[in-house]
Order: structure tokens, then C-alpha cells, then sequence
């Protein structure tokens, strides 16, 4: 058996199905309760904002099309006085504490000067406006949310010593902080005080609390969060802090966050699955020289509780098409359960902001005694049908668009989507995630369809 | 700018890709940027179709962007010529692409060339028309390129069936009821004599467009899309066209009566004597359709004078508009569509019908004129459904936009006579849901209400939940809240923990559920 390879990187054409990333507005504005996002764009953009995320369109959501007709595009109207009718429309309606322009493929053609028309309706709105240009242009699906991180990051206020040590008294008393910025002085005794960490990436609040927990139980205490839970609380940054994210598709943040605030980054793998949440623990107490405690023992009981699961998945195969750029550590961490990975497609890979979770990667195929999958970026989605079709995986992991095809041709499909928006962070929610990628696999052996009905496309020729 | 957070027709190109991806072996290869295949996504999750979407993109990147498409479309274009060797390929639009002005006639000159499949550029206009508008115009573009190169060609047969033959026009994918209506309207025609001779675009394939004209006549039952390629048909080819739509009785019956007008028109070089569809109309009212006997039973007279709000495309309200008032005598508040381009038929077709006519886009005025009229029941979209249930009203669906809860596996047609029947149960279920609500809360609710409770009750005395536990549930969805709370009591009953602490919390939750 051949063991720790490099792992091989290939690229593929870029024809392949993914969501728009302004899709990451669903998700962003359940986040920051008191944001408004604007998505700047044509009829396109508006009609997949309110096709994908489904019936949450009706739940009155803060989010809005500022809808370009012939006039915009044309430049027979002025963009900064169309934008400020329409965000001052948006402040008398539901009066937020930011408002989140989203510039589209549209924006970017037209060049549109968004960051340049936002300070000036900023002053006269009296409301913050942020630009994030999330568009098909340059990224995929998750690297939305990304872009928005990295414009609220110069957002944040600037983390100074001095009035720090102010709030030395109270510190200690300080339990989980969740949002508010639990700035403990660096220089104060005690191992738990000397840390300052800011988490990046966007969770449900109730995940976001358990890896708060999960840090404090080695003393490490989380003092802030990127996206905070409302736009006021931004935690504070600056030379001094350390911050570490907590999702594979967080890299233009990270570097953001690098250059331009001089934060400290801690790569580390990413807490999925109960490896990778041991791994993630594991680099940040040895960041902040603090002993990790337990967390050996912790992980063998969370497998040992997930045994019912590993008995349906070992020895199965998976096949990622790749869409959202947690393929990498889903398959770490399926591997480790004990399933083969035939191919991890990934529309970008970063591999600096990466490379803990690529080294995690190869070495659990190494520990797992299983061959290396081949890493495809930028995946074209024809020919993985068809190699698909040469390998017949036991499960693939999908878009919508290519599942219900693929299960007429016999081949289980997980929504590659629900990992994106289902709680699959922490050793918690290791269950919640393998009850994901189990559900097909289970059903089937419930299944009360008889051998007859395995194929069920009338189709000869693929895609 | 136009702030807007809902609309009810979609930008053209859907209309585009809904008919080309109709049609059988065509493919659509869309010039947009990464993500813009959203339409990959609707085909198999609405309507749960079980072949991959005949529909590519050729990405549009900052390398575009730069330097034009150049050969990346012919590429694309060669190589699904190759992989799946379609009739046709529809080379579509997008907003980005109509933006960047690229000439897509000429990728799809140089395209041919090379091509064994025929390539068109879809002829729409981005900004100037919607979904439904250029559905209609893309129908009538395939049909004329296919006619009129049979006409060069001359092969094509221009000579009418022996029988009488009609071409079903319109039905097509992601269409509302489409596939049950296109059943529906199959049998009617056939059960009085009338053979199909086509039906375009849902499953047609083109190498049989060539035979369209052999058809005595066009049936076109929305008012949507086929329009235009029937007239077409008939300024080029001379073909007749029924335009009206079999939705309730009497327009099924005027639809008859037309077809009726048609073929009679042959009667002499008719083998048989003259058809006589009054006859089978009558038949077909009184005992196929349960619909005329239900107008005339107690239940809908008690229906009699309620009030209702109607909001769809403009074939359905129109048609439901009239069924209400018409054949159930139920008062229609206002009546109205989001067809803006045909505004003036729409109006044509409800006046008289209803108090006040409502002609917008706008869902939020739809949603304030139905609060203030506060119908018994609305009859609408999927959005009025959801105006409904957070005013209190029911709502019938009766129109796109729709989920995927309005492409039903089971037989349900909105046309011809088994549609009647659909459609009276529809709103009589409407209607009566909100009586019987009505008259619950008039007697102070369901009795079993204050019994019903998933929590512990009996247990809870023991268990101590600190504040910053009791507070985190609050956090979870609403509909696991309840079995969070209780999984996390067993537990703590279970390891004799007297106090509940967020630990215990996520301890329970990291235990398998027993």
C-alpha cells in the first residue's frame, strides 16, 4: 500500500455547477442581526437570491435586490444618487446598524465605483455602509462570506494595551464571551490570561458558544468573534492578537487580517469532525504554550459514541464534486472514519491558508492506511460524471443540480449544500454531520425497492 | 435602481433555457459568469427531473473580461457537439453577456461551421422582456429557423391530415400544471374525434417540425407562450389558432365550440357527416365534470357572495376570475396579474367580473391591497400564500411562481374537464379551511390543546436548569427546541446530575439519542 504521497494537485476546466456567492447574504444576515445587505445587481441575482434560500424569502429577511435596469447600465443615471435614494429607503424601513453592499458580476462590468460612492453616502447616511464585491466573476459559492469578512475586518475597532489592563480586575470573573471583546491584559499571570484570540468564519450562534466552551475547558478564552453576532460588537484587533479561523474557505480574511490589522494567525486544521476539532484545539494551546488537557480521552469517547455510524460507512467510497471548499476537511474526516476518498473536487485551494489541513489530510490517509485522493480544482463536471461512472462511488457528494440525475443512474447523493448551512463544527456536532453523509446510505438499506428499479434514467449518454 | 425583494416573473434567459431544455436533444449552452447555471438546479428539484439538464455555461471570468470570449464559446459549443451530438444548440444570452455586447452571431457563424448540430443564438433582449416573454419569442424563433429551412429545403408537408389534427402549443417544462394539462388537453380533443398532431415544446424533437403545418389547426391554452408562434404559423402557413384556454366550463365549452367552427368549416370533404361537439359538451358538463353540479349543490351556496382576491399570470386569474364569479357565484374583490405586457387583454378579459383590477409586479402592493380588502379566501401565487398565512387567510395556488409542492406526482390538471373538478375542490377546500378555522375559534380552539405538552412534566420538579442553560435552548430552531430539552433532562435523570449547566447541555448532545 502505497503511503503518505504528496498529495497531487490537478486543474480542470471551471466548467462546473456551484452557487452564485452572493448566496452567502442567506446566511450572513441571520448572523449579524442588526445588518441590512444590498445586493447590487440585475434580475439574475435577484432571482437566484430568492429561488435558493427557499421559503426564507418570506420571513421578511434584510436583504434587498437594488435592481440595475437599462438607465443604470447605460449610465444615463447617476449609480450615487440611485443607491442613495435606495439606502435611505432601507435606514427608514428597518433602520440598521450597517448596510452590506454586495457588488455583482453586474457592478464589476460596468465598473461601477462602489468602495468609492460608500464613504460619501457613509457621511451623509450616518450609517456604516460596507462593500464586498461578491461576485461569479472571481469567486465560488463560501468565498462570499469571505469577501464580506474581509471588508468588515477594517471595521474593527483597533485593540490597544493601555485599556486593557483597565479591566485587569474583572477579567478573571469573565466566563464564556461569546461576543464582547474580553480583552485580558497579555502581561498578567496565569496562562489563561495571556491569551488574546479572535475566531473568523460565520457559525450559528449555539456552535459558535460550543467552541467557545470547547477553548475554555484548556483555558484558552476566546475574546472575540468574526462576524460578531451584531455589527456594534465587532471584537477589536491589532499587533497582538491572535485570531484563527474556523472554515477551510476563510482565506483572503486571514490574509486581511495578516496585513493589514498585524494579527498573529494560527493555522491550524479546521474543527470538523472530533480529529479535526482535537487538531484545531491542539495548535491553538500550543500557540498560547498551554497544555492541552484531556483532549486525547475526549476524542476517543466522541468516536466511540459515533460507532453505530462507522459500522454503516467504513469501506464505503466517496466522491466529491466539489462546491463549497469544505471538501478538503469533510474528506479528512470521512477518511478517518474509515471511508476511501476516490476524488476531492474543490473550486479553489488555497494551500498556505490550507497547508494544516492538507498535512492533517495526508497524514490520516497514512494512519488510516489509505490512498491518497486526487485533489481537483477548478473541476469540470462532465468528466466526473464520467469517471464517476468508471468508479461507481457508493456515495457522491453534490449540487442539486447533478443529485436527483445521479441517483436515477443508481449512484447516492448527499447535498454538498447542507454542509454549509447544517452544525458539522466541533467534536458536538460530529454526529449531526455524519447523520448527514449517513442518510443516503441508510436509507437504502431500508429501502423497500426491489433489484428492478436500480436504474431508472432512460437516458444512454451522460450529462 | 429599482429595490426590490421579490419578483414574479424571472429575467428572460429562464424563459430561454425552459423551452430549449423542452424540446428533446437541445442543448443550451448559457454565456454567463460562474453560478448564473442556477437553472441546473431547478429542473431536477422542482420538478424532479431525473436527466441531467441539457444546459452548460461558458463561464465568463476576469480573463473574458479582459479579453473578450474569443474562442472559449466555440469551444464549448464544439465540444458538447461532440460529447452529446444535439439537433440543436441555443446559444443564450445573459444579463452579463448583453452588458459586455459581445457577438454572439458571430460565435455562432463560426460555430457552425465546424458544428454538426444546428446553432442559434437566442434572439431576446435582456433588459426589454421577462421569463414568459421570452419563452414565447425562443419558441417562435426554433419553430421559424426549422419551417422555414424544411420550406427551402421543400420538405415540408404542407399537406393537412386525412382526420382532423391539432398541434398543442406552449406546454413546456417548469410550467405550472403543464404536464397534467398537456394529458388533460390530449383527451379532450381525442375523445371528440380530434387527433394531436404535435405538441411543442415539451418533449417535441425537431426533425418532426417539419410536419407542424399538417395540423388542421393551433391550440395555444396559455396565453403566455405559443402566441407568437402561432400567429406566425398562421401569417406564414395559414394556419388556424384557437387561442382561448379550457379552464372551467364555459371556456372549455367555447374551446370546443371553436374547434368545432374549425372543422366544420370541412364538413363537406369530411368522410362522416358534420361533428356535433354540442352534444358531447352537454355530456361532458353535466356528468364528466363534477363541476357544474357542485355550483348548483347547498355547498356552494353557501359559498354564494363571499368575498376573494385573485392574483397569477394572466391565463389563470383571468380564467379563475371567471370561473368564480361565473359558475360559483362568489364576489371577486379584485382581480389581478403581474403580466404587465399584457395588461390590456387582461383587463378586457375581467371587466365586469370585479370590483377593482390590479396590475403590478410589486408583491408588497398585492400584499396591501389584500389586507385591506380581507377576502375569505385569496387565490394567487406562492407568494399570496405566504401574504395569507401571516394574515390569517387561506390561499389557493393557482399560478406561478411556485415550490416544489405545486408539481404534484398525482393527476392534477387546471384545464379541461377533469380540471373543473380539480379547481372546485381547490377552492372549495380554500374557502371552507378558513370557515372551519373560523368556527374553532369561535368555540375557543381544539379541547385537547392544554393536554398536549412534549416536555416532562412530571419529572421537571428534580432538575434544576442554571440561567445560562435555560437561556441556550432559545438559540436551537424552534422545531428541535422541545426534543433538545427534553433528550438533555433524560440524560441528566439518567447520570443522577441534579443541575444543568450548558456542559450537561452538550454532554447529552455528543451522547447518541437513546
Amino acid at each position: 500500500m502505497k503511503t503518505l504521497e504528496i498529495p497531487t494537485f490537478e486543474c480542470e476546466t471551471g466548467n462546473y455547477h456551484t452557487f452564485c456567492p452572493i448566496s452567502c447574504v442567506a446566511w450572513l444576515y441571520q448572523k449579524i442581526e442588526d445588518s441590512f445587505f444590498l445586493v447590487v445587481g440585475t434580475k439574475t441575482r435577484g432571482y437566484f437570491l430568492q429561488n435558493a434560500p427557499g421559503v426564507m424569502i418570506f420571513a421578511e429577511p434584510r436583504y434587498a435586490m437594488a435592481e440595475s435596469e437599462e438607465g443604470d447600465i447605460s449610465a444615463q443615471l447617476n449609480d450615487q444618487k440611485e443607491l442613495e435614494r435606495i439606502c435611505l429607503r432601507v435606514k427608514d424601513d428597518r433602520n440598521p446598524s450597517v448596510i452590506i453592499w454586495i457588488g455583482t458580476c453586474t457592478t464589476e462590468i460596468i465598473k461601477m465605483d462602489l468602495e468609492g460612492i460608500a464613504p460619501k453616502l457613509e457621511k451623509q447616511l450616518g450609517i456604516p455602509i460596507v462593500v464586498a464585491r461578491a461576485n461569479g466573476l472571481d469567486h465560488a459559492f463560501t468565498q462570499g462570506e469571505d469577501t464580506v469578512s474581509a471588508a468588515t475586518t477594517h471595521r474593527c475597532p483597533e485593540y490597544n494595551h493601555r485599556t486593557t489592563n483597565q479591566q485587569k480586575g474583572d477579567a478573571v470573573n469573565h466566563i464564556v464571551v461569546d461576543v464582547v471583546p474580553d480583552d485580558e491584559s497579555p502581561d498578567e499571570g496565569g496562562k489563561s490570561n495571556r491569551c488574546n484570540l479572535v475566531l473568523f468564519g460565520s457559525l450559528p450562534p449555539s456552535v459558535a458558544s460550543q467552541s467557545n466552551l470547547e477553548s475554555r475547558r484548556q483555558s484558552v478564552s476566546v475574546s472575540g468573534w468574526l462576524p460578531s453576532q451584531r455589527y456594534t460588537e465587532l471584537p477589536a484587533l491589532g499587533e497582538g492578537v491572535y485570531v484563527c479561523g474556523v472554515n477551510p474557505f476563510l482565506s483572503r480574511t486571514a490574509t486581511t487580517l495578516m496585513r493589514r490589522r498585524k494579527c498573529q494567525l494560527v493555522g491550524a486544521p479546521f474543527p470538523i469532525g472530533p480529529d479535526g476539532t482535537r487538531a484545531w484545539i491542539e495548535k491553538i494551546c500550543l500557540v498560547f504554550d498551554v497544555e492541552p488537557d484531556g483532549l486525547e480521552e475526549r476524542e476517543n469517547q466522541i468516536w466511540k459514541n459515533l460507532s453505530d455510524y462507522l459500522d454503516i460507512i467504513t469501506g464505503k467510497s466517496v466522491f466529491f464534486m466539489g462546491d463549497n471548499l469544505l471538501e478538503i476537511s469533510l474528506a479528512r474526516f470521512l477518511i478517518r472514519c474509515g471511508m476511501v476518498v476516490y476524488e476531492i473536487g474543490i473550486p479553489y485551494m488555497d494551500r498556505r491558508y490550507q497547508a494544516a489541513e492538507l498535512l492533517l489530510l495526508q497524514h490520516t490517509c497514512e494512519k488510516m492506511k489509505k490512498p491518497m485522493p486526487r485533489i481537483v480544482e477548478k473541476p469540470d463536471n462532465y468528466s466526473q460524471v464520467q469517471r464517476m461512472h468508471e468508479l461507481q462511488p457508493d456515495l457522491a457528494i453534490t449540487g442539486m443540480a447533478h443529485a436527483n440525475p445521479l441517483e436515477a443512474r443508481d449512484i447516492d447523493t448527499k447535498w454538498s449544500v447542507e454542509f454549509t448551512f447544517a452544525q458539522i463544527h466541533g467534536s458536538v456536532n460530529a454526529r449531526d454531520a455524519l447523520e448527514l453523509v449517513t442518510r443516503p446510505l441508510r436509507r437504502k438499506s431500508d429501502s423497500v425497492l426491489g433489484l428492478d428499479c436500480r436504474s431508472l434514467s432512460r437516458q444512454t449518454v451522460d450529462v | 435602481m429599482k429595490l426590490a425583494y421579490w419578483m414574479y416573473a424571472g429575467p428572460a434567459h429562464i424563459g430561454t433555457l425552459r423551452v430549449a431544455s423542452s424540446f428533446r436533444n437541445v442543448h443550451a449552452i448559457m454565456h454567463a459568469p460562474l453560478g448564473d447555471d442556477y437553472f441546473n438546479v431547478m429542473r431536477p428539484t422542482s420538478e424532479r427531473e431525473r436527466d441531467f439538464t441539457p444546459v452548460t455555461a461558458s463561464v465568463v471570468d476576469r480573463h473574458v473580461l479582459a479579453r473578450g470570449s474569443q474562442e472559449k464559446v466555440i469551444n464549448n459549443i464544439s465540444r458538447k457537439d461532440e460529447e452529446r451530438h444535439p439537433d440543436l444548440i441555443v446559444l443564450t444570452p445573459t444579463c452579463t453577456s448583453s452588458i459586455l455586447q459581445e457577438d454572439l452571431q458571430n460565435f455562432v457563424d463560426r460555430a457552425s461551421l465546424s458544428s454538426e448540430s444546428d446553432v442559434i443564438p437566442a434572439d431576446v433582449n435582456y433588459h426589454r422582456v421577462n421569463e414568459l416573454q421570452a419563452a414565447d419569442r425562443t419558441l417562435e424563433q426554433i419553430i421559424r429557423f426549422y419551417m422555414d429551412r424544411a420550406r427551402k429545403r421543400s420538405t415540408l408537408d404542407r399537406s393537412v391530415t386525412d382526420a382532423p389534427s391539432a398541434n398543442i402549443i406552449g406546454i413546456f417544462t417548469l410550467g405550472f400544471h403543464n404536464q397534467h394539462d398537456c394529458r388533460e388537453l390530449k383527451r379532450l380533443p381525442g375523445e371528440s374525434g380530434i387527433a394531436v398532431n404535435q405538441v411543442i415544446p415539451e418533449g417535441g424533437s425537431l426533425k418532426y417540425l417539419k410536419d407542424l403545418p399538417r395540423a388542421w389547426f393551433n391550440a395555444v391554452p396559455y396565453r403566455e407562450v405559443g402566441l407568437m408562434t402561432a400567429a406566425f404559423s398562421e401569417k406564414e402557413y395559414g394556419m388556424p389558432y384557437i387561442s382561448i384556454t379550457p379552464m372551467g366550463i364555459s371556456n372549455t365549452a367555447d374551446f370546443i365550440a371553436q374547434i368545432g367552427k374549425l372543422v366544420n368549416v370541412w364538413a363537406s370533404a369530411l368522410p362522416e357527416k358534420r361533428l356535433n361537439y354540442k352534444l358531447y359538451v352537454d355530456n361532458q358538463t353535466k356528468f364528466v365534470s363534477q363541476a357544474a353540479w357542485f355550483s348548483k349543490s347547498i355547498d356552494c351556496q353557501n359559498l354564494a357572495g363571499k368575498e376573494a382576491v385573485i392574483f397569477g399570470d394572466a391565463t389563470h386569474a383571468a380564467s379563475i376570475t371567471k370561473i368564480l364569479v361565473k359558475e360559483m357565484g362568489i364576489r371577486v374583490s379584485c382581480s389581478g396579474t403581474y403580466c404587465k405586457h399584457d395588461a390590456e387583454r387582461f383587463n378586457e378579459q375581467v371587466q365586469g367580473l370585479c370590483d377593482e383590477v390590479i396590475v403590478t409586479e410589486n408583491h408588497t402592493e398585492v400584499g396591501d391591497t389584500i389586507a385591506r380588502i380581507e377576502p375569505s379566501a385569496i387565490f394567487g401565487t406562492q407568494m399570496e400564500r405566504h401574504i395569507g398565512k401571516r394574515i390569517d387567510i387561506p390561499c389557493g395556488v393557482i399560478s406561478s411562481p411556485v415550490h416544489i409542492q405545486n408539481f404534484p406526482l398525482g393527476y392534477r390538471p387546471f384545464l379541461g374537464y377533469e380540471g373543473t373538478n380539480q379547481i372546485a375542490d381547490l377552492i372549495y377546500n380554500s374557502f371552507n379551511l378558513g370557515m372551519e378555522d373560523h368556527s374553532l375559534d369561535v368555540f375557543g380552539g381544539h379541547d385537547t390543546k392544554e393536554v398536549s405538552t412534549k416536555s416532562l412534566s412530571t419529572d421537571r420538579i428534580d432538575i434544576n436548569w442554571t440561567p445560562e442553560a435555560e437561556s441556550e435552548p432559545n438559540r436551537i430552531p424552534g422545531f428541535v427546541r422541545g426534543k433538545t430539552k427534553k433528550n438533555t433532562e433524560v440524560f441528566a435523570k439518567r447520570n443522577n446530575i441534579p443541575e444543568i449547566t450548558i456542559d450537561v447541555m452538550y454532554a447529552a448532545k455528543e451522547k447518541p439519542s437513546p
